[in-house]
């Protein structure tokens, strides 16, 4: 296959999906079934094609990038800039190309499971287009290789975001998701707009390669090591939007007011990893301290959701503060330089996190339909307390979600495994390298905290017994269309599709396809460099992997321990500490936090303005008022007899011709034609004499 | 009255020899009895031969100009065909405005026909 | 005053009386009837302005189509037998005045501005269908498309807004 062949057929898979949503928006609900076959068969045709382009790009040009540009606009010599054209193009290296498959193969399952998840659904051709949109916005984010295509990707993936939480917009809570959701997003949005911008201004070109050049030659923004950290964290800010990092966090656990397909394909899978993608393709201009701040942000945010995780019982929110607490994971992994595992884990996150959504998915449609069967519209389908022994009742469904849970939690043999152990190893180089202790320490005190709320979740939802047995006498394991995609995952997250040496020891395919790129910062600015990297993390390999193995399973035997031998009651702790209980159960009060300083700091600016506006303001306004008003007696009395006195007249008058005009508003139309006459010929005189 | 003897005079020469104006002038009548019928009868119906007769006057004005024009060209013809053109759907769909009424009102009469008052 | 005078002032007369029949008249036959001495009238100022084809089709259309419709509402709408067919008039007098107006100020402006316009040499095209074919073929072939359209748009919704609905 020759270079042109491979960008084309890249292309044909950017644009499958969005044909697939131009005919669902306009057409959809006329087509048989809905269309859903249309939008399935295309993103499924995509993923063939992507198939084909990872493939060739392995085979054929491991090492090159191949870039296809067109010139968007041409401003040819702008005064006070010099020639500025704005070139937009897409390019195609291996993490591209890996990214093309997870999100084409993600985004087929999802497909398939929506078939049976959302049928019935009043707007069912709409959520299918909707789909279609969101694939092809995010595939522009992973194809472009300049910022601004990847911007214009990066806001359509939220708009679709919105549009999907929203999908159920008669549901106040889901409509006020999915406007939390764009809100929050706006604040890294901007952050990633003005380092865009910082860019720009720097380097007159968006393209990435351009702008890594220019850095690579010492060009720095505005001359200064400073503005170079600053712009890396600003594109950062974007990502912390985007993957839902502290302190932009809050957005995600709301968004699960969507379809649980949606959460499963944009909010575990694809579009909150963009961030982590956006830090892997900017990589190189990220500069130490720049890293710094990533790792310490991810550092936080996997530690603060994992704690949260622990506490919740909403099925649904348990995964999104797990996939927080994993995006955390990624981009720590990233900023401390485990680059290849910080990707690799992205590809296998991906994996089992949306098996973990879809089975989750699968065991709510098949709660609700129980509990619609027996009428009960009180107990709250999503609720883990109200589950339990489902095990039977749904064993395809149990037992992928025990292989996602195994890949999630690190157990060997799984690919979570292989990703998490290279993450804990490379942050465990970092902290001997730099003193930066705290980051691999949080890397494996989250690892077992993962392993104890995972197997929580697993252990109330399908083991044990039910509490009330004739509720789920009619809970049925779903049908093939939403369990195909489970199995396909489950398999997905087995280790032989990653590296066919279980022990992690040799690298995988992807490791040997994604390498982590040469810094392009000046040395006195970078971080350790691969070399140096890749030297200590062999030697502390082997200790991370023992490590997170007993952590892992210490998380294991606790949640077991807990919940299904009931040796430690939950409550007893959960009483002995309270303080903290409620502390996890309420997020950390994010949420009330942002209440109260964002919200109401807002309001209270409101009501400081009100009040500068009532007394200072108006006070002027009222001084100049006493004094008008000692003329406005005098003028009154002139008013009282002359004005109002003309005034009267004229009102009187006016009633006078109302009287008369009111005989003209006949309702009859010959009248209005004669006066529409008459006044044709005044109107003719008029202008006539003037 | 001088000047009123003058008119007087000019006028009476000129009447005879039929020129432009003379069409304009029995156009404007035609215009304003049309006008008038639209305006006074009851009668639907007479209400649309009164639009007919406005018609016919402004295709009188368009076929005059266009023979008086310097160049004779046909411009004004073809603006008249147009014109017949645009009556003749017009009476269809009026004729059928009318039946409609008659048939909801049990009048043809426009001045009963004023719900547009309320 | 030549033939051509004379023959003006004969068809004026027509068209403006029969004009002034179908305005006064109470009688809705006689307006119908009289309408046709106007077309006639106006047909014969056509020719005078050498429109024959006009003058033709003015008789085929008005006459033939317009007239007939006309009195086809006519007979539909009043009850032949029984009811005398005499219609009423509303606001005539401010009517009168206003019409009035309006036909003097017209004339007046007509025989001001174009009182010494006469009839240009003669010569140019003496038959003008052949002219108006070709004109409506080339340079008017987009307003005549948009006419046979308005035509058929007319036809349909002439016969949907007069059928007679079943149920009411």
């Amino acid at each position: 296959m020759a270079q042109d062949t491979l960008l084309t057929v890249a292309l044909a898979v950017l644009l499958l999906p969005l044909a697939a949503f131009t005919v669902m928006i306009f057409a959809g609900k006329r087509l048989p079934r809905q269309g859903d076959w249309l939008s399935t068969s295309a993103i499924a045709a995509a993923l063939i094609l992507a198939g084909t382009v990872l493939y060739g790009k392995l085979t054929l040009y491991h090492a090159d990038t191949l870039a296809l540009n067109f010139t968007w606009i041409d401003f040819h010599d702008v005064p006070g800039l010099g020639p500025l054209r704005i070139v937009l193009g897409i390019a195609l290296d291996n993490l591209t190309a890996i990214m093309l498959v997870v999100v084409t193969l993600i985004s087929t399952l999802v497909h398939l499971f929506s078939i049976g998840y959302m049928g019935g659904d009043i707007r069912y051709s709409r959520y299918f287009a909707y789909l279609g949109l969101f694939s092809f916005s995010m595939l522009v984010i992973v194809l472009a290789n300049n910022l601004f295509l990847l911007y214009v990707g990066w806001e359509l993936v939220g708009i679709c975001s919105y549009l999907l939480i929203g999908h159920w917009y008669e549901k106040k809570s889901a409509s006020n998701a999915a406007i939390k959701a764009f809100v929050v997003n706006r604040v890294g949005d901007f952050g990633f707009f003005v380092g865009i911008a910082i860019l720009f201004m720097t380097f007159h070109t968006f393209s990435l390669s351009e702008i890594f050049d220019g850095i690579r030659g010492g060009h720095l923004p505005f001359g200064s090591d400073w503005w170079l950290t600053v712009s890396g964290v600003l594109l950062f800010c974007g990502a912390v939007g985007k993957s839902a990092q502290f302190p932009l966090h809050v957005w995600l656990p709301d968004a699960m007011e969507g379809p649980t397909p949606v959460s499963a394909l944009i909010h575990a899978a694809t579009m909150v990893a963009a961030g982590v993608y956006l830090v892997a393709r900017l990589f190189p201009i990220m500069t130490a301290d720049a890293l710094l701040v990533i790792a310490y942000i991810g550092a936080i945010t996997a530690f603060i959701a994992a704690t949260i995780a622990i506490a919740q019982n909403d099925i649904k929110k348990v995964l999104a503060y797990s996939t927080i607490s994993q995006l955390g994971y990624m981009i720590m992994a990233l900023g401390a330089g485990a680059y290849t595992a910080g990707f690799f884990h992205l590809v296998t996150h991906a994996m089992f996190k949306a098996g973990l959504f879809l089975g989750s998915g699968s065991v709510i449609h098949a709660m609700h339909n129980a509990l619609h069967h027996a009428d009960d519209h009180e107990t709250d389908p999503q609720d883990i307390r109200n589950m339990g022994g489902l095990r039977a009742k749904m064993p395809v469904t149990f037992w992928t979600f025990v292989v996602f849970t195994l890949a999630i939690s690190g157990v060997p043999l799984t690919s979570g495994f292989l990703s998490k152990d290279e993450i804990l190893a490379g942050t465990l180089a970092f902290g001997s390298l730099t003193g930066h202790v705290i980051i691999p320490l949080t890397g494996f005190l989250v690892a077992g905290l993962t392993a104890f709320y995972m197997f929580r979740l697993v252990i109330l939802t399908f083991l044990g017994e039910h509490k009330d047995a004739n509720r789920i006498t009619h809970v049925h394991e779903s049908g093939l269309v939403m369990t195909l995609p489970l199995l396909v995952l489950a398999a997905l997250s087995v280790f032989i599709f990653y590296s066919v040496d279980p022990s992690g020891f040799t690298p995988g395919w992807i490791a040997r396809a994604v390498e982590r790129p040469e810094s392009t910062v000046p040395l006195r600015l970078a971080a350790p460099s691969a070399g140096v990297f890749e030297e200590v993390l062999g030697h502390v390999h082997l200790t991370a992997m023992l490590l997170s193995l007993s952590v892992a399973g210490l998380g294991m035997l606790a949640a077991f321990a807990t919940y299904y031998w009931k040796k430690i009651s939950a409550d007893a702790v959960a009483r002995a500490l309270a303080p903290v209980h409620a502390f996890l159960l309420n997020k950390w009060y994010f949420d009330e936090l942002y209440q109260a300083v964002v919200v109401n700091g807002v309001l209270g600016l409101a009501a400081l303005l009100r009040w500068v506006d009532t007394w200072i303001v108006d006070g002027a306004v009222n001084g100049a008022g006493r004094v008008t008003r000692g003329v406005a007696f005098v003028s009154g009395k002139f008013d009282t007899y002359v004005v109002d006195g003309l005034v009267n007249f004229s009102a009187y008058l006016s009633g006078f011709f109302g009287l008369v005009l009111r005989k003209f508003q006949t309702g009859r139309v010959q009248t209005y034609v004669l006066f529409a006459v008459l006044g044709v010929m005044v109107f003719y005189f008029i202008f006539r004499l003037v | 009255m001088g000047s009123l003897g003058s008119f007087w005079n000019e006028f009476s020469a000129w009447l005879p020899h039929v020129q432009l104006a003379h069409f304009l002038i029995v156009s404007a009548i035609l215009f304003a009895l049309g006008i008038y019928a639209i305006a006074t009868r009851r009668n639907a119906i007479m209400v649309l031969m009164g639009v007919e007769l406005v018609l016919n006057a402004a295709n009188i004005n368009f076929i005059a100009f266009s023979r008086y024009s310097t160049d004779m060209n046909f411009d004004g013809q073809v603006a008249a065909i147009f014109v017949i053109i645009l009556a003749a759907a017009e009476a269809a769909i009026g004729l059928a405005i009318v039946l409609n009424i008659y048939h909801r009102f049990q009048t043809v009469n426009v001045d009963e026909v004023s719900s547009l008052k309320e | 005053m030549q033939l051509f005078d004379v023959v003006f002032y004969v068809f004026a007369l027509i068209t403006i009386l029969s004009g002034c029949v179908v305005v006064f008249s109470k009688n809705i036959i006689y307006a119908a009837f009289s309408l046709l001495f106007t077309f006639f009238g106006v047909a014969a100022l056509y020719v005078l302005l050498h429109a024959d084809f006009l003058a033709v089709t003015q008789i085929l259309i008005y006459v033939g189509g317009i007239l007939v419709l006309l009195l086809f509402g006519v007979m539909l709408t009043n009850n032949v037998i029984s009811v005398e067919m005499k219609t009423g008039t509303i606001q005539a007098i401010p009517a009168l005045i206003i019409v009035a107006i309006v036909a003097g100020t017209l004339a007046g402006l007509s025989y001001s501005t174009w009182k010494g316009v006469a009839v240009p040499a003669p010569g140019g095209p003496q038959t003008t269908t052949g002219t108006l074919g070709q004109m409506l073929m080339t340079s008017y072939v987009i307003p005549f498309e948009i006419a046979s359209v308005v035509l058929l748009v007319a036809l349909i919704g002439a016969a949907m807004t007069a059928r007679r609905h079943r149920n009411s």
